[in-house]
């Protein structure tokens, strides 16, 4: 059992970070919106596996099913059909992120992650009167209450952030029609379609 | 899950993802490649969340909140960055981030 949970878990994680090296090497950009999405599911996966359910089904809601669906509308909107001048999408001196990125992995977060001493809660919450603990993993009702209570402003903030995003993309995006072609009223296409008669 | 895959092992998926994404924000000239990197950061971080509630707090709930809240706050910049991009395209017909330079000094 515990080595069929660490197969799946290696699997899920060579998924992810390959998905992930195919988004930042792929020199279609379509191709690496895709494999965006695989990583995305990867994570998702993970998720699961670490029994947070809710947060799994939030992640295909909204990083599969919107975030991905936006990139690639952006990506039809502005690119060329063909791609031309997509083989050069990598900055000159790439290997100056790559050096960055790997020295970042190797010398500070995978030596600190494996040095500390993390206090592991007792593995396997106790069955529910057994030892007297109950110890009930949070679950979605927790949740759910805890944004109604404790974390209700950052709820509320999060909600007008969300506003906020939602008006501004907006505004930014709008194209000025009514300086390109005029954009008639429904009176002038009303008095437009009487007039062949 | 807990007892048979270390919490090093997690976080070392997420500081992977999270070092794969750091390149690609840093190595892509196209806004939207930039745009993926971050997302992909982003992802990381909800990971090593989602892992530290697992293995050191589950009777919490602070860190689902905190990953919801990180999933809220990427789909407004995901949103009002492509906003932007296409905003950019259309005013300078690219979206190569070294093309984009009317405020270099």
């Amino acid at each position: 059992m515990q080595l069929l949970v660490q197969v799946i878990f290696v699997l899920i994680a060579a998924e992810i970070v390959g998905a992930a090296v195919m988004v930042v090497t792929a020199k279609n950009i379509v191709h690496a919106a895709l494999w965006l999405i695989a990583s995305f599911c990867g994570v998702g996966a993970l998720y699961l596996l670490l029994e947070a359910e809710f947060l799994a089904v939030v992640q295909v809601l909204v990083y599969v099913g919107a975030i991905s669906i936006l990139m690639l509308f952006a990506i039809m909107l502005t690119r060329h059909v063909t791609g031309k001048g997509a083989e050069t999408s990598l900055y000159q001196r790439w290997w100056v992120g790559l050096i960055v990125a790997a020295v970042l992995f190797a010398a500070v977060i995978a030596p600190t992650v494996l040095a500390h001493p993390w206090e592991t809660a007792t593995a396997a919450p106790a069955l529910p009167g057994e030892t007297g603990q109950p110890a009930a993993m949070a679950g979605i009702v927790d949740l759910g209450r805890a944004f109604v209570e404790e974390y209700l402003l950052p709820f509320e903030i999060a909600a007008v952030l969300l506003l906020v995003g939602l008006v501004g993309a907006i505004v930014i995006a709008f194209e000025e029609r009514a300086a390109r072609r005029h954009i008639p009223t429904l009176a002038e296409e009303v008095a437009h379609r009487r007039q062949p008669e | 899950m807990i007892d048979s895959v270390p919490l090093e092992w997690v976080l070392l998926v997420a500081a992977a993802l999270f070092c794969v994404g750091l390149y690609g924000a840093l190595a892509r000239r196209n806004a939207i490649g930039i745009l993926m990197g971050v997302e992909l950061m982003l992802n990381s971080v909800n990971i090593n969340l989602v892992a530290f509630w697992r293995y050191l707090e589950p009777h919490q709930v602070t860190g689902l909140v905190f990953a919801i809240f990180i999933i809220t706050v990427a789909a407004v910049e995901a949103a009002v960055g492509l906003a932007m991009i296409i905003a950019i395209y259309r005013s300078w017909q690219t979206v190569n981030v070294d093309a984009v330079d009317s405020m270099k000094g």
